[in-house]
Formats: C-alpha cells, structure tokens, sequence
C-alpha cells in the first residue's frame, strides 16, 4: 500500500503527519520524501544513509563535425532547448526535457546524450524504518526527475508512505499519482481551506481516495469542517494548536516519541485509512 | 514595455510554505504607498482572500501543447509508444494529458499524421483593483504545468502596470519550493525577503532559498516569524543570517490576531494596528523601504 501526504497550502503539517505514521508504524514501513525542494522529514528521522546517488537527466550534446546546420533538432524542441545560430548549434541544457525529440531527427546522426547531474538521492534506515529523499540542486529548475527517482524505491509488498511537496501543480501530481490514498492536511483558516479545495480538485482529477487532517484545529473557523461534511470527505484527525506541539516540531522531535498518546492516534488512523482503501 | 529606471520589485518567499509570507505580504499592502501588488504564487493563490480584489480584466494563460490521437487515422503502428520517454500513451493509443510532457516527439514521428497537436489552456490571469492598490494576479489549471510561465507573465504585468500609474514599487508573494517558479519569481528583482520560522525545518528551508538568492545574486534580507515558539531557534537563525551577511529586519511574535484577521479578511495591520504583532510588522517595514 502507497500513502500519500499532500497539501494545498504549504506549511499545514505535512512533514509531521508522514514522519509520526512512519515511526508509529515501524517496522516494515518505507517512508519516501518526495519534496525535493525543501526536504524536512531527514530532520525528524535522522537516519543512518547507507546509500548516495547522483541523478542526472540526459540532455544533448552535438558534434559539430557532422552537423550539417539543417535545423531539424531546433524545429522539433518545444523547449527552445537547441538552437541554430550561424554555423554552430546552441544547447541550452537548462531547458531541456530530455524527451530525446533532436537525437531521433538528427539526420546526421551529430547529436548524443550526456548526463546533467540535476539532484542528490539518498536512502538508509532507522531502527528498522526505511527512508529515501533527494535534494535538487540550488539553481535548478525541475523537479519532476528527481521525485520519479525517489518514487522509483516504492516497495509494493510494504506499506510505503510518501511525503508530497505543496502546491497542485506537477510536483505534487508527479508524487501522489498511483498512490493509494492521500491525506490532505490542512488548517482552518481562509487560505487553509482555499488551497485544500485546490488539492481535493487535485485529487478528484487523478481519481484516488482521500481524507482530511486538521492541523491547528482549535485556530480559525469551522469552514473546513463544513466544506468536508459538503463534500463527504472524512475528516481523518484533528489537532488542535499547543505550544508543547509547536515546540517539540520546531527542535526536529516526533511527537509520537515526546508525547506517547500520539502513537496509538497515528495507528488508529493508519487502521482507518486501511478500511476506505479496502472500501474503495 | 521596459519599467521606470527606478522601479523596485520586493518578492517575499521562505522555501518552506506556511511561515506567513501573504499574511507579511497583506500587511505590507496597508502600509505602502502608491505601488503595485503582485501574487506570484499562482499555484496555491491567496493574497485575493484577504484583499478582495475586484477585477478589472482577465485574459486566459495559454503555453504549450497536449498531444492527441486520432483514433480514424491511427494504424497502432507503436511507435509513438516506443518514441515517447513520458509513457503517456497506453497499449489503447490514448494520451494521457496528465503524463503528457508536450515535446512534440509522436505528433512530429507519426507516419499516419495522426496526432494532433493543439495548445493548452493552462490559467488565467487577472487585473485589478483592491482597497490597498492595483494588484495583478494568476490562477493555474488545477493538475497544469507551466507554473513557472504563468509567474513570469504575472510579474510582466505587474511591472506594465506599474509603469502605466506612475508608482515605483512592485511587492510580490513568491511561492514556496526552490524550484522553477520560485526562481521565475525572483530572477532580476530588487530584493527577496525571507520569511522563516524558529524550527529547524524552517532554518533547513531558509538556508537554501538563502543559497538560490545567492547564486541569482538578488540582495536578501531575514525576518522570523513566531519567534517566540522557540527564541534560541531564533537567536541560531538571525546569527547565521549575519554571519552570511544578510540584514535581519526584525522578528514577529506568534499572535493568533493573524488568523482572526485572515478570518475577517484584513491584514494585521487593519484588524488590529496597535497590536504586538502589527508593531513588529511595521518596524520591518520601515527597516525594509530604507533598505531597498
């Protein structure tokens, strides 16, 4: 079974919610940071790396001794990736797909592919949990090939949970899709409930199961609750604001660890979760 | 339309979501003078909650292309299938418009010219007027790509704009991330300022949205947000910000009247002017205009 953690709106707990259910359920769980950008959860976990990968993404390099300046490699990019100037052929790698369109059409065979090195993967362990993230370099702009590597350790015997970065757009698609459920967390204020409705638009799009946390629950106004009751989403779980919360997140601590009542809340989700992915 | 030679562009990002940039941003509004606003965060836009903007012109984002099969013209030859790196098409030769990257490969291969080609609607953006200033403002597609295009276009127009009235201040929501539209949120502007949080997931997310400031060479300046959930974090934060040599503007307590406020659809500064909070808003404010 895949889990999948998103979120509209940044910053609503996404990080506490896939660190604690991984811990509460350790061992046999394989927790994935797929937020390549920002990712926390190595923050919480600490786990031992046991395994460091460079991932690359193939971009073109054309040699100019058998070019023959015809342009077909710069008519087929849509990505204004490689470009004819005078007697030379531009690439700009930064812009490139890797879709592999101007290697095909090179009627002169002129054009290879080289690694462009675009983010660091790792995986190791924790008292017998599993983890894998990466993290793209400063400077670059996609993140999409990096996430399909982290997604790439998903083990289907094991119950596997993955971390999605905010936003609706195709980080986040990239990283919930062919996942089984998704927990939306969110928190009950305006922006809270407007970026969850994104999401849940998200997640009816690509058609997976779906349920709500409510972080910071006692802050703000009851409309979350109201708009999941409208639209039959359950409401998964509930946590309301506390200082010692806040605290214990903010020094890098699991809740499930400081305060021992979480663990049985976040096993008791993860048997509810079982039960709408079993009914759907 | 190049902008007035003087003309100031502030975006306000944290690489972690969720620290009160639009809140910090909302304030700014009510304090400002004669400039315009901008949300670049057109993937998860929220600064028209609080501002309520009323729009004045719309127009619908348009970038790149979607591959589709004609089924008529279609001989299941395969080698769409076996030409595209994406796996957007199924042993059915459909298109997936999700997985679906728009490279053109199949639709250019296609011995049957069987592939159209059309181009996507991904957004929208908007022009309008709110109680605080002229705002420009976006919404993607639910599920689109081009974020990072859509960004751009919205700062694009924010710049016309403000060209078009005279002002010499463009503020600026950036998204969360370190990404593709976080950089197409930052490239050429005057300044970023940083919100961050005392955690050490915000310090984490600080110290690298802090590097990618750095390597566009755009001058960045620190606030902390809910600094007393955890003041030594707030003491490690602000000293490794000047340790790098970024001014910190200030610190904000944690203070629940930015959500009530959010709920009233206020910024801090109209809800509750003389609060602790809102005092800590203006005096980095006041520290970041001088600074600019």
């Amino acid at each position: 079974m895949i889990i999948s953690i998103a979120s509209g709106k940044g910053g609503t707990g996404k990080t506490t919610i896939a660190t604690n259910l991984a811990v509460a359920l350790a061992p046999d769980v394989k927790l994935l940071d797929c937020d390549v950008e920002e990712p926390n959860d190595h923050i919480f976990i600490r786990p031992e790396i046991t395994h460091t990968e460079r991932v690359s993404l193939k971009v073109p390099q054309v040699d100019m001794s058998k070019c023959s300046l015809c342009g077909r490699c710069q008519e087929i990019c849509q990505f204004q990736a490689i470009v004819v100037v005078g007697k030379t052929a531009l690439t700009f790698h930064e812009l490139c797909h890797s879709c592999g369109g101007c290697v095909e059409v090179c009627p002169e065979d002129a054009i290879t592919e080289i690694d462009r090195e675009m983010g660091i993967f790792e995986s190791g362990s924790r008292n017998g949990l599993e983890f894998g993230h990466a993290r793209l370099f400063v400077g670059q702009v996609m993140a999409v090939p990096l996430i399909e590597r982290v997604k790439a350790d998903v083990e289907p015997d094991k119950l596997n949970i993955i971390d999605a970065p905010p936003g609706t757009s195709c980080p986040v698609i990239s990283s919930v899709k062919n996942t089984d459920f998704v927990i939306l967390v969110t928190e009950p204020t305006p922006f809270g409930l407007n970026d969850l409705r994104l999401a849940v638009g998200m997640v009816k799009i690509l058609n997976i199961p779906h349920g709500i946390i409510i972080n910071r629950s006692d802050l703000g106004d009851r409309k979350v609750e109201e708009y999941a009751n409208e639209e039959n989403i359950p409401i998964l779980m509930e946590i309301p604001f506390s200082r010692q919360i806040a605290e214990t997140y903010s020094q890098g601590k699991l809740l499930v660890e400081e305060l021992p009542d979480w663990r049985e809340k976040f096993i008791h989700l993860y048997e509810e979760i079982k039960d709408y992915v079993r009914k759907s | 339309m190049s902008g007035k030679a003087n003309l100031k562009e502030l975006i306000v990002i944290s690489g972690k979501g969720g620290t009160g940039k639009t809140s910090l941003l909302g304030a700014f509004a009510s304090l400002a003078k004669d400039k315009v606003l901008c949300d670049a965060d057109v993937d998860a836009a929220d600064l028209y909650l609080i501002l309520e903007p009323e729009i004045k012109e719309r127009q619908d984002f348009q970038e790149g292309h979607r591959a589709v099969i004609d089924r008529e013209k279609c001989t299941e030859c395969g080698l769409c299938r076996e030409l595209c790196r994406f796996h957007a098409i199924s042993p059915e030769f459909k298109v997936d418009p999700i997985d679906c990257e728009g490279c053109g490969v199949c639709v250019y291969f296609c011995p049957e010219d069987a592939i159209d080609f059309p181009i996507k609607t991904c957004g929208e953006l908007f022009i309008s007027e709110t109680r605080c200033g002229p705002m420009v403002h976006a919404r993607l597609g639910i599920a689109e790509d081009n974020s990072g295009k859509l960004v751009t276009l919205t700062r694009k127009h924010a710049k016309e704009l403000a060209t078009e009235r005279g002002f010499d201040l463009i503020l600026t929501d950036g998204p969360p991330g370190l990404a593709c539209p976080v950089i197409a949120s930052i490239a050429g502007a005057t300044g970023v300022l940083i919100v961050t949080e005392p955690t050490l997931s915000g310090h984490h997310d600080m110290d690298r949205v802090v590097e990618l400031a750095h390597h566009f060479e755009i001058p960045a300046y620190v606030c902390v947000n809910k600094f007393d959930l955890n003041p030594s974090m707030t003491d490690t934060i602000e000293a490794y910000a000047q340790d790098r040599g970024l001014p910190v503007m200030g610190r904000i307590p944690f203070d629940p009247s930015f959500t009530e406020a959010m709920v009233q659809k206020q910024t801090i500064i109209e809800y509750d002017g003389s609060s602790n909070a809102a005092r800590a808003v203006k005096g980095i404010w006041e520290r970041l205009i001088s600074s600019l």
